[in-house]
């Protein structure tokens, strides 16, 4: 079942999709899901291990699960200090 | 307390967040501006940060810290944007009773900081190039 979602994407990730956010229709499970079918749209170059996923402001799981109407948060890899 | 700040970072004065009449040890840590990476020439450094999380994230990693070290108190404080060369880009400080849990409480911060909080670094390069910087490289070449 397709499911709407906001989809926001921080610095390397804005920079490559060419947009800091989006709304999608996808057949998503999971945030898994969002990224792969997501990476085959915009290409990023990033592998998904180095990656990490915030869903609705909460940092989340690769395997946790998305729900229609969810603001999926994308982060490459990061690197504070 | 994580605090996400614009201005410039001042260590006297957030130091004095940390006394307490029990504590007999401060450490602290400061990450500062390098002019250079990987041996390009770098000029300055632009910090994004998204803040909601990088702020309840960075609560966790203290919580975290107080949890498995006997410590008084733990702050740290991260810049975001624009940063010359030299100038403090982070810093965690831990008062605590004697000397070993403040270390390790400040370098437990520290390393969990750079790894989980939703904050990158691009580098502007005296060539007129910038890039984002990938922690997988700060890891393998102690970066800050």
């Amino acid at each position: 079942m397709s499911k709407t979602l906001t989809v926001r994407y921080f610095a390397g990730f804005r920079e490559h999709a060419g947009l800091d956010r989006e709304t999608v229709s996808l057949d998503a499970a999971t945030a898994r899901d969002v990224f792969e079918q997501l990476k085959q749209r915009h290409g990023s170059p990033e592998p998904l291990a180095h990656c990490k996923v915030a869903i609705n402001d909460e940092m989340a799981d690769w395997s946790s699960p998305v729900e229609d109407g969810d603001t999926i948060l994308l982060f490459p890899p990061v690197a504070g200090g | 307390m994580m605090q996400i700040t614009r201005q410039a970072i001042r260590p006297d004065e957030l130091r004095a967040r940390l006394n307490d009449p029990a504590a007999g040890a401060y450490a602290s840590f400061e990450g500062w501006i390098r002019n250079e990476n990987e041996g390009h020439d770098v000029l300055r450094l632009e910090y994004e940060v998204y803040e909601p999380l990088a702020v309840t994230e960075g609560e966790k990693v203290i919580a975290e810290a107080r949890a498995k070290f006997p410590i008084l108190h733990a702050d740290c404080v991260h810049r975001s944007g624009l940063l010359e060369i030299g100038e403090c880009a982070v810093w965690v400080g831990v008062s605590s009773g004697h000397r070993d849990e403040a270390f390790l409480a400040c370098r437990y911060i520290i390393d969990q900081v750079k790894v989980r909080l939703p904050i990158w670094k691009k580098e502007h390069y005296a060539d007129g190039h910038s890039g984002w910087v990938n922690c997988e490289r700060c890891a393998t070449h102690g970066n800050g």
